[in-house]
């Protein structure tokens, strides 16, 4: 670039690149690699979401949508939620459909944010999270969560980071990358706490469907939280639709009325035939997302097993698509484990130093991949811990009971 | 066993019927005897009838004919349509029977080497049994999907192989 052009944006600049980007371009040039280090579904969209998409583009359905989205998807949101949660959105007013969650979370933290503000953020948390509260003016404060505590948040660590400053709290359970969820119980005394403080909290609940021997608290169906929250969802994991770009906020009529003018001056509109799909798989998509899950379920275990035997112990995972197994009892370190495992046995994961303070002795290991690459992987990551640890693998099988 | 783990079992042998017994247990939580009992108990009772493969005979480089027939049939006294199936299907040549409604009374799958054979087949054998009153042969002219499993292009995958 000339050097006499004026200086680029400086908080966009100075925003750290994401740690996932420097692995992935490595790992692009790589032959025979298995990748456990995809964050999404390796099922392609159900053949009936597609069709719908196809059919809307053959009736030529090529033009823009309102603002907040078509009618008849936010009417269908609110049924949905109603349905799963019981929270009551207006389709009318409180439902704006976004270009997935990434939009939704960015059209939060512009709505509610001024500069000097801050947000709690428990973390290892989702790699856009802290970058999109810079974006808007304001600063990150990252609560560290820890694996004995099963990677949830603490009122006492969100009191020890609060200041007068707090704006908001910033949680995204079932979390990328520890899969890990929280309960009704300690979701509550996350909720009274911002309550208590007067927070905003934005729940980004992506991973809703995706939850294993437990069911998902939508933070909104909270006692004191549906006033103060903005609820962010999508397609994308449920309906294994990444690709389509298609999610929605739910927040008061005061909150999401300056969200829709944002997103009407930056986005317009969610693409409309994204958001054609998006009716398909809500009326149609149910029997898929179970098939899905126990398919994930049934896969959950099958790593989770296999990690624990081969030294790399891991906490059971309730939700999304991941394990987060820790890695230091090999003495490597998760950016040293997952770069040597990449070089010397073709098995990508990735190291959860790229998901922020926390993630330093752990890798995530995503198992939405099938159950032949899954075993194949733990064959080549036992192999390679027995080449930097001998003996830590189990020698017994474990009993398979704990692995419930 | 509770039914859901029943299910489980069965759903995972019926996508790939060589998992061994310790991936299952594995899978659905439960100790390696449990799932064995489990999958003998299912061979015992017929639950599991068969294991068996699903092959790309023209890719093997086998020629064969696959045929349905859709057989009319005058139901006897007594015993309906039950005699006439039974007797369709003791031929070897027959893969499948069924008693189905709309036009016709039974539809039957016939795979054989050669259309001559298979014509012969027919004409002298399925069109002659007593009670046997029309047939209607389809030939198989190609395969793009047979139990679950796709016979033409599939879907590769193609996410970066790292990801957010």
């Amino acid at each position: 670039m000339s050097d006499s052009l004026p200086p680029l944006s400086k908080t966009a600049s100075e925003i750290p690149p994401s740690g996932i980007r420097k692995f992935f371009e490595i790992a692009a040039q790589m032959r025979d690699i298995i990748s456990l280090g995809v964050g999404e579904p390796d099922f392609v969209t159900p053949w009936s979401i597609r069709e719908a998409a196809i059919y809307s583009l053959e009736k030529g359905e090529t033009n823009y949508t309102s603002n907040y989205g078509l009618p008849e998807l936010r009417k269908l949101i609110a049924v949905h939620l109603q349905k799963l949660y019981n929270v009551q959105y207006s389709a009318e007013d409180e439902i704006v459909i976004t270009v997935g969650v990434s939009e939704g979370l960015d059209l939060a933290m512009r709505t509610i944010l001024n500069p000097g503000d801050e947000v709690l953020v428990p973390e290892p948390c989702y790699v856009s999270y802290k970058p999109c509260i810079t974006l808007a003016g304001a600063t990150a404060i990252g609560v560290t969560t820890k694996a004995e505590d099963n990677f949830g948040v603490t009122v006492k660590e969100l009191e020890a980071a609060r200041s007068q400053r707090t704006k908001a709290i910033l949680v995204g359970f079932p979390s990328n990358p520890t899969g890990a969820t929280m309960t009704r119980e300690a979701l509550q005394e996350v909720v009274d706490f911002a309550v208590r403080n007067n927070l905003y909290i934005v729940s980004d609940e992506i991973y809703d469907r995706l939850t294993y021997d437990t069911k998902h608290v939508c933070v909104s169906s909270l006692r004191g939280a549906r006033e103060r929250t903005i609820l962010l969802n999508g397609f994308s994991k449920a309906y294994a639709m990444t690709g389509w770009r298609v999610g929605y906020a739910c927040a008061p009529r005061p909150i999401l009325t300056v969200m829709n003018k944002i997103h009407a001056y930056t986005a317009l509109c969610a693409p409309i035939t994204a958001q054609r799909a998006a009716v398909d798989a809500l009326k149609h998509g149910e029997a898929a997302v179970q098939d899905m899950v126990r398919e994930y379920g049934r896969r959950r275990r099958l790593i989770v097993d296999g990690l624990n035997r081969i030294g790399l112990t891991c906490h059971v995972p309730q939700g999304a698509f991941y394990a987060f197994p820790n890695v230091s009892a090999t003495g490597l370190t998760a950016d040293e484990f997952a770069e040597r495992l990449l070089f010397e046995e073709h098995v990508a994961v990735v190291p959860g130093t790229a998901f922020g303070a926390g993630g330093h002795s752990h890798i995530r290991c995503s198992y939405a991949t099938s159950r032949e690459k899954i075993e194949i992987a733990l064959q080549r990551m036992a192999r390679f811990v027995d080449k930097i640890a001998p003996g830590l693998a189990l020698v017994s099988s474990p009993d398979k009971a704990s692995t419930k | 066993m509770q039914n859901e783990e029943i299910d489980e079992i069965l759903t995972i042998l019926a996508r790939d019927a060589r998992t061994p017994p310790e991936t299952i247990a594995t899978m659905v939580g439960k100790s390696v005897e449990d799932v064995r009992a489990a999958i003998d108990e299912y061979e015992r009772n017929g639950i599991i009838k068969r294991y068996k493969t699903i092959l790309d005979w023209e890719k093997a480089g086998t020629d064969k004919v696959v045929a349905f027939i859709d057989v009319k049939v005058t139901p006897a006294r007594d015993i309906g349509f039950d005699g006439v199936a039974a007797r369709i299907s003791r031929f070897p040549e027959i893969q499948s029977v069924w008693l189905v409604s709309g036009g016709s009374d039974l539809r039957v799958m016939i795979e054989s080497s050669n259309i001559r054979e298979l014509g012969r087949f027919v004409a002298e054998k399925l069109s002659t049994i007593n009670g046997v009153a029309g047939t209607t042969t389809n030939f198989i002219l190609r395969r793009y999907k047979e139990d679950q499993v796709m016979f033409i292009d599939t879907e590769e995958d193609h996410r970066l192989v790292v990801s957010p």
